[in-house]
C-alpha cells in the first residue's frame, strides 16, 4: 500500500473513533448526568416527576420512619424548606436525625424522592461539601452541627435497640 | 532525634538527586563514562538515603512520636503493629515519601542498566536516569517544601488521632507501594520518551530500552488497582467492587494509557512504526498519573474516599503537572521525527493494534471526560453536578467489547501484509462456543442480555488465547502442541495470559453487575428470615473488643439450599479515630459469593419504629454475587501476563550490543 493511502486510512480510523466516542459520549451524558439540589431549589426550580438528582441537607429531627417491612421515610431540610424521601434498604453507619446526608435517586410524581442510595458521612467530623454549600446559601450554616458528640455507640451499642 | 535524621536522609537524598541529574547529563553529553559511574552512584545513594528516611518515619510511627504531625494524626500507641507500619504510608506526606523512595529506585534501576563503557551510542539508559533525577529532585522539593513528614508539634499532643480505620486493613497495607511502583514506574516510561527525543535515538532501539519499564509499571498499576477494588468490595461492605469513583478513575486511566503504550510499543520495537505515537503515549501515561494525584490530593473532586485535602498541595502538583506535560510535548514538537515507519496493511498485525489503541485512548477520553465533567460544569454553569456509574457503563462498556472483540484476531494476524482472513480460520470453533455460551447463559440460566454476552465474549478470548499458545507451541496437533508447551518462552506467555485474564475478568464483571442480588432484612435474636434464597436466623449478638476498636458481632445461622453453615459480620467502632466500619462475612462458593454486611440496630438513628413488637432488631444486607471471584482472578492473570513478559525479556539479557559487554566482564569477574 503506498504511504499516502496508509495516511488516508489512519487518518479515516481516527476520525471513526473520534466520532464514535463524541456520540457514546453525548448520549452517555444526555441520561445520566444527575445534579445536586438543596430542598430550596426543589422548590424554587419546579422540578419535574422522574428527574434524577442528589438531593442534600439536613435529616429533618422527628421526621424519620422505619416502617417493619424495611421501608424508611424521612424528610431532607436546609432549615428553609424540606422534601420527603422514601428509601428501601440499609442505612449507612451515622446516620442520624439533624445531620447531614446526600440522597441519590428520582422525584416520584407525589413530591416524594425515591431514594436508590443514601449517602451520610463518612466519619464523625465529616459533612458532604454539596450539602454545607447548600445550607452556606440559604444562610443556615452552621459549623458545630458538623460534628456533634455521638453517645451510645461502641461497647453495648448492639444492645441499644 | 530520629525525625531530624530522616529530614537529613530526605535532604540529602534531594541533593544527590540534584547530582545524579547534572552528572548522567553531562555523562551523555561528553560520552563520558567515569561521570556514567558517578551519576550511577549519586543514583544508588540517592535511593539508600530515601530507605533511611522512610525507615526514619516509620520508626516514628512504631514508638508512636507524636511529637511528629503526621503520627500525631495517624497513629495510635494502640494500633496493631503492621498498621503501625503501613501508617508511615497511609497518610499524604508519608505516601510522598514513599512516591520519591520509589522514583529513585527506578532511576537507579535505570542507571544501572546503562552499558558501563557506553557502548551504547545514544547513552538512552543514562539520559533517562538524568530525566528521572529530575523527577526525583522535583518530588523531593515538594515533599520537603510543601509537605514535610518530619515536622514537628510544638507541645507534643498525649494521644494520636489513629490511622482511618477503613485502612487498617491488610490489602490496604500493601496496596499504596503497588500503586506508586504504577504510578512512578509510568514516570520511567515518560523519562525514556524524553530520553528518546533528546537523544534523537532509532525508534526501535528507543522502543525496545522502553518497554520492559512499561510492563512493569503497568503490571504493578495492575496488581495495585485490583487490591484496591478488592478492598472496597470487602471492606467498605457495599456489596460492589468498582463504583467509578474519581480516585478510582485516577487510578484507571494511567491504567488504560499504558495498555495502548505496551501494544503500541511493540509495533515500534519490531516494526518501527508508530514511534511518535509510542513517545505520546508515553508523555500521556505519566501525565495521567500526575492527574490522578492531583485529583485525589487536592480536594478539588469529591470523593468517598480521597485524602489529604488541602488546595495549597494541589497547586503544587498542577504545576508539575504542567510542567512535564508541556515540557514532554514541547520537546516532543521539536524533536518528533514524522517518521512512517515501514507501510501497512490495513487487515494486519500493525493495523489492528492501531484500532486497539484507538479504542483504550478513546477508552480513557471517555473516562477523562466523565471524571472531570462536574469540574467543567460547576465552572462554566455554576451547577453541582455528577457523573455516575450509567454513563462510564454506557461508553466505557461499547468500547471494551469492541477492543475485546477484535484482541484474538490480532493475535493471529502477520506483521505488515494482508494474508487473506484465512488466518482467522481457528477462531470458528472461538465464535461457535461463544454462541454455546449465550445460549446456554440465557436458556439455562436464563441471564441478561449484559451477562449472556460477556459470556460469550470469555468463550471467544479464552478460545483466542488457547489458539495463540497452540500456534506458539508449533505442534502439528493439539497434543503435540501440549507435550511441546513447556517450551513456549515466558515472553509468548505473556499475551496468552493477558487476553486469558481479560476473558475470565469480562464473565465475571459481566455476570457480577447484571446479576447480582441485594436484600435487605430486619431480625430479632431468635428470628428467621429469606434473604437471595437463603435462610438466616440470628442466633446473638455478642459485644467484644479488639486492639483498638470495640466489636458487635452477629451469630447468624445460613440454611442455603441442602448446605447449613454460620456467618459472623461484623461492626467496628475504632474509639481512636471514633468511626465505625463494618467487616462482612463472606461465603465463597466457586467464586460466587453469598454476602451480608451487618448494619445498625433498627432505631439507632433516631426517630419512630413501626414493628409488630418491642423486641430489638437489626438490619442486615445481603447479597448474591455471582462469579465476583472471576473479576479479581481474571485481573491476577492480567498482572501474572505482563510480569512474566518482564521476566521473559530481563531473563533474555538486554540487547545484542550489551551481552557481549556483560560476558567480557563476568570473564574479567
Amino acid at each position: 500500500m503506498k504511504k499516502s493511502n496508509q495516511r488516508l486510512i489512519s487518518i479515516a480510523v481516527g476520525l471513526a473513533g473520534l466520532g464514535l466516542a463524541a456520540a457514546l459520549v453525548l448520549n452517555g451524558l444526555k441520561d445520566t448526568v444527575t445534579y445536586f439540589y438543596s430542598p430550596t431549589d426543589v422548590y424554587a426550580k419546579h422540578v419535574q416527576p422522574g428527574t434524577k438528582a442528589r438531593l442534600g441537607g439536613l435529616v429533618e429531627s422527628g421526621s424519620l420512619v422505619q416502617k417493619a417491612d424495611g421501608a424508611v421515610v424521612f424528610k431532607v431540610t436546609d432549615n428553609a424548606q424540606s422534601v420527603p424521601v422514601s428509601y428501601r434498604g440499609l442505612l449507612p453507619d451515622l446516620f442520624r436525625e439533624g445531620q447531614g446526608v446526600v440522597a441519590e435517586g428520582e422525584f416520584g410524581a407525589d413530591g416524594q424522592f425515591v431514594a436508590a442510595r443514601i449517602l451520610a458521612k463518612h466519619d464523625e467530623t465529616y459533612m458532604p461539601k454539596e450539602v454545607v454549600d447548600a445550607l452556606k446559601r440559604s444562610g443556615e450554616w452552621r459549623p458545630e452541627s458538623g460534628m456533634p458528640p455521638n453517645p451510645g455507640m461502641g461497647a453495648g451499642m448492639g444492645a441499644n435497640p | 532525634m530520629i525525625a531530624e535524621l530522616g529530614l537529613l536522609f530526605t535532604c540529602a537524598a534531594f541533593a544527590l538527586s540534584i547530582g545524579q541529574a547534572l552528572l548522567l547529563t553531562q555523562a551523555a553529553r561528553k560520552g563520558d563514562a567515569a561521570l556514567l559511574a558517578s551519576g550511577r552512584w549519586a543514583a544508588g545513594l540517592a535511593a539508600v538515603f530515601a530507605t533511611f528516611a522512610l525507615l526514619a518515619l516509620i520508626a516514628g510511627f512504631l514508638r508512636s512520636d507524636f511529637s511528629l504531625a503526621v503520627v500525631a494524626q495517624n497513629s495510635h500507641p494502640n494500633k496493631p503493629l503492621i498498621y503501625k507500619i503501613a501508617g508511615a504510608w497511609g497518610n499524604h506526606e508519608g505516601s510522598m515519601l514513599m512516591w520519591c523512595l520509589v522514583a529513585c529506585i527506578y532511576g537507579f534501576a535505570a542507571a544501572s542498566r546503562a552499558p558501563k563503557d557506553g557502548r551504547d551510542e545514544s547513552w538512552l539508559d543514562a539520559r533517562a536516569a538524568a530525566v528521572q533525577g529530575v523527577i526525583a529532585t522535583l518530588s523531593f522539593a515538594y515533599l520537603i517544601f510543601a509537605s514535610n513528614p518530619f515536622a514537628r508539634l510544638d507541645p507534643a499532643p498525649l494521644r494520636g488521632g489513629d490511622l482511618n480505620p477503613l485502612l487498617q486493613d491488610p490489602a490496604l497495607a500493601i496496596h499504596p507501594p503497588l500503586l506508586y511502583m504504577g504510578y512512578v514506574g509510568m514516570s520511567v516510561v515518560y523519562s525514556y520518551a524524553i530520553a528518546g527525543l533528546w537523544s534523537r535515538a532509532e525508534p526501535k532501539a528507543w522502543a525496545k530500552a522502553a518497554r520492559p519499564w512499561a510492563l512493569a509499571a503497568w503490571s504493578f498499576l495492575t496488581i495495585g488497582i485490583t487490591l484496591g477494588a478488592y478492598w472496597a468490595y470487602y471492606e467498605l461492605g457495599w456489596g460492589g467492587w468498582w463504583f467509578w469513583d474519581p480516585v478510582e478513575n485516577a487510578s484507571f486511566m494511567p491504567w488504560l494509557a499504558g495498555a495502548a503504550l505496551i501494544h503500541s510499543l511493540l509495533v515500534t520495537e519490531r516494526r518501527g512504526a508508530f514511534a511518535d505515537w509510542s513517545a505520546i503515549l508515553a508523555i500521556a501515561c505519566f501525565s495521567l498519573s500526575l492527574l490522578g494525584a492531583f485529583l485525589v490530593r487536592s480536594g478539588i473532586i469529591t470523593s468517598v474516599h480521597a485524602f489529604a485535602l488541602d488546595p495549597a498541595r494541589g497547586v503544587w502538583i498542577l504545576g508539575l503537572l504542567g510542567l512535564a506535560t508541556f515540557g514532554g510535548f514541547g520537546l516532543y514538537a521539536m524533536r518528533a521525527r514524522g517518521e512512517q515507519g515501514e507501510p501497512f496493511a490495513m487487515v494486519s498485525k500493525e493495523g489492528f493494534l492501531l484500532i486497539n489503541n484507538l479504542v483504550l485512548v478513546v477508552a480513557c477520553a471517555t473516562v477523562l471526560l466523565g471524571t472531570l465533567f462536574p469540574l467543567i460544569s460547576e465552572a462554566v454553569t455554576g451547577a453541582t453536578a455528577s457523573v455516575g456509574p450509567p454513563y462510564f457503563n454506557a461508553t466505557f462498556g461499547p468500547l471494551l467489547a469492541l477492543g475485546l472483540i477484535l484482541a484474538p484476531a490480532g493475535v493471529l494476524l502477520s506483521w505488515r501484509r494482508h494474508i487473506g482472513l484465512a488466518a482467522l480460520r481457528p477462531l470458528l470453533g472461538g465464535a461457535a462456543l461463544a454462541v454455546v455460551f449465550a445460549l446456554a447463559a440465557i436458556i439455562g440460566a436464563s441471564a441478561p442480555w449484559l451477562a449472556a454476552s460477556c459470556a460469550a465474549l470469555a468463550a471467544w478470548l479464552l478460545w483466542g488465547a488457547g489458539v495463540d499458545l497452540h500456534r506458539r507451541a508449533g505442534g502439528k496437533t493439539v497434543g503435540e502442541s501440549l507435550k511441546n508447551v513447556r517450551r513456549v518462552p515466558l515472553r509468548g506467555w505473556a499475551g496468552v495470559l493477558a487476553h486469558a485474564g481479560l476473558g475470565v475478568f469480562a464473565l465475571g464483571a459481566g455476570v457480577e453487575t447484571s446479576m447480582r442480588q441485594e436484600t435487605t432484612i430486619a431480625l430479632a435474636v431468635g428470628e428467621t428470615g429469606e434473604a437471595g434464597g437463603a435462610k438466616f436466623r440470628l442466633d446473638a449478638v455478642e459485644t467484644g473488643e479488639g486492639p483498638n476498636y470495640y466489636i458487635d458481632r452477629a451469630r447468624l445461622t445460613v440454611t442455603d439450599g441442602a448446605d447449613q453453615y454460620e456467618m459472623a459480620p461484623e461492626r467496628r467502632y475504632y474509639w481512636a479515630a471514633r468511626t465505625p466500619t463494618t467487616e462482612v462475612a463472606i461465603r465463597d462458593t466457586f467464586g460466587s459469593d453469598l454476602y451480608v454486611a451487618f448494619g445498625e440496630p433498627v432505631g439507632a438513628s433516631g426517630g419512630k419504629v413501626e414493628a409488630a413488637d418491642d423486641k430489638p432488631r437489626w438490619r442486615f444486607r445481603v447479597n448474591r454475587n455471582p462469579f465476583v471471584g472471576f473479576i479479581f482472578g481474571g485481573s491476577a492473570l492480567i498482572a501474572l501476563g505482563g510480569l512474566l513478559g518482564l521476566i521473559g525479556r530481563l531473563g533474555r539479557g538486554a540487547s545484542p550490543a550489551r551481552a557481549p559487554a556483560k560476558t567480557a566482564e563476568s570473564v574479567k569477574a
